[in-house]
């Protein structure tokens, strides 16, 4: 194709994405486009596969039984997750091995909120509370991303992720209103997941290099400060009626900008935990290589014994 | 069906649909990879229908779709776009002939 061939063919994307329309599989994109979609879509996925961890880590240890079979729920659910999202990212031409393999050998990223601890059971309401809170700040707009299987996934997850929250809440109002101790450690889970939640939003604007190119494929549909400050304006209040502060001296309403101020960020802490020095990297990588290499025989045997019957039902028509 | 870098044969890939309640379509949900039918069926109840998404499913092998290409878009579907005759609309009916 010439130059001035895939010029017009770019004018032509462009113009149907300004236009709302959706990009499905089979059309027509620009190269970068699809790297792009790759990239972020796996990463995604990686993100909801590595995220069952820090949570599978409490289902045996959950305080009853109504608590264990909604985090099984959730954590199930979380799986489904990765798998709508690594189908949706096949149609773009990669395969899930090679996925898997971006995964485990480091070289494709996953959010780094999973790369800290769940020290106690109230890390578990902290977490449906606020990293599914910003995941679905993060999500919501991407239901109307223009690379169709992506937006569509996103639909499906987003109807999933409220119940996620909700448990999550609840398991904090419930300590929160509990004995003391119970409201420390509440109080204690707060204070280590509310900065890195925040963090979740990526980097500020000004430091944010795809921001520009992601807005114009409606990848992105708000900044990562807008949407850091949907999070917090809508967080404090939840925080206030469960009885617990946010861990932030600077925090406090700003009248005139309809917002609430909030102190800085430590983002040494979160280049730290992305470049893989973070409290559980290695640990995570470790447990889903770990994982996966275990149940090769599993896939193996389920492989061969599909082609044995196969085989069979061929001899038989013979 | 994809080898890997050992020659091993990995789970093909399967293509779900669903049909959400009686009377309604199957419609495509997604996919999956699977050893055989029996476990995309398995995997699809499991992947897609957590909630009551559905009455039925229906898998079928990626490979065995033939989809039609979008660069032929062209001569598939706009021979249909002037066509207008085919539309109750082209038609001129006096109003008084009410609901044709």
């Amino acid at each position: 194709m010439s130059e001035k061939e895939i010029k017009n063919l770019e004018a032509i994307f462009e113009a149907k994405i300004a236009r709302d329309e959706k990009i499905e599989p089979k059309d027509w994109m620009p190269e970068k486009y699809r790297k792009t979609h790759i990239r972020q879509m796996s990463q995604h996925a990686h993100s909801e596969i590595v995220g069952m961890l820090p949570e599978g880590n409490w289902i045996t240890r959950a305080p009853s039984l109504r608590r264990k079979v909604a985090l099984l729920a959730k954590v199930q659910d979380e799986a489904g997750h990765g798998l709508y999202l690594y189908s949706a990212t096949e149609t773009l031409g990669i395969s899930r091995e090679e996925l898997y393999e971006q995964l485990h050998s480091g070289k494709a990223k996953y959010s780094s909120i999973f790369n800290y601890p769940t020290i106690t059971w109230a890390d578990i309401g902290a977490i449906g509370w606020l990293v599914d809170g910003a995941a679905i700040i993060n999500q919501v707009p991407l239901c109307s991303t223009s690379f169709g299987p992506y937006a569509r996934a996103m639909v499906r997850v987003c109807k999933e992720e409220s119940f996620h929250q909700r448990q999550g809440y609840e398991i904090m109002l419930t300590l929160a209103n509990g004995t003391p101790e119970q409201k420390e450690m509440a109080q204690d889970a707060l204070n280590r997941w509310w900065w890195p939640s925040l963090m979740m939003f990526g980097p500020t604007d000004d430091m944010s290099t795809h921001t520009e190119q992601s807005m114009k494929w409606k990848l992105k549909r708000k900044t990562n400060d807008a949407l850091r400050q949907q999070f917090i304006d809508q967080t404090v209040p939840q925080a206030n009626i469960l009885g617990l502060s946010i861990p932030d001296p600077d925090l406090k309403w700003n009248e005139e900008r309809g917002h609430y101020d909030f102190g800085p960020i430590n983002w040494d802490e979160f280049w730290q935990v992305v470049k893989g020095h973070g409290p559980c990297n290695k640990e995570r990588l470790q447990t889903r290589v770990d994982a996966w290499e275990e149940g090769e025989w599993v896939r193996d045997a389920a492989m061969a014994y599909a082609e044995k019957k196969a085989e069979r039902k061929v001899k038989q028509a013979g | 069906m994809s080898e890997s870098k050992n020659n091993k044969k990995n789970w093909p890939l399967w293509e779900v649909f669903v049909r959400s309640k009686n009377g309604l379509e199957h419609r495509h949900f997604g996919s999956l990879h699977a050893a055989d039918a029996e476990m995309a069926l398995e995997n699809a109840r499991d992947v897609y229908t957590r909630r009551n998404e559905g009455v039925s499913i229906w898998v079928v092998e990626s490979k065995n779709i033939t989809a039609s290409n979008p660069k032929d878009n062209g001569e598939l579907f706009e021979p249909a776009s002037d066509k207008v005759y085919r539309h109750p609309t082209f038609y001129d009916l006096p109003d008084e002939v009410k609901h044709m």
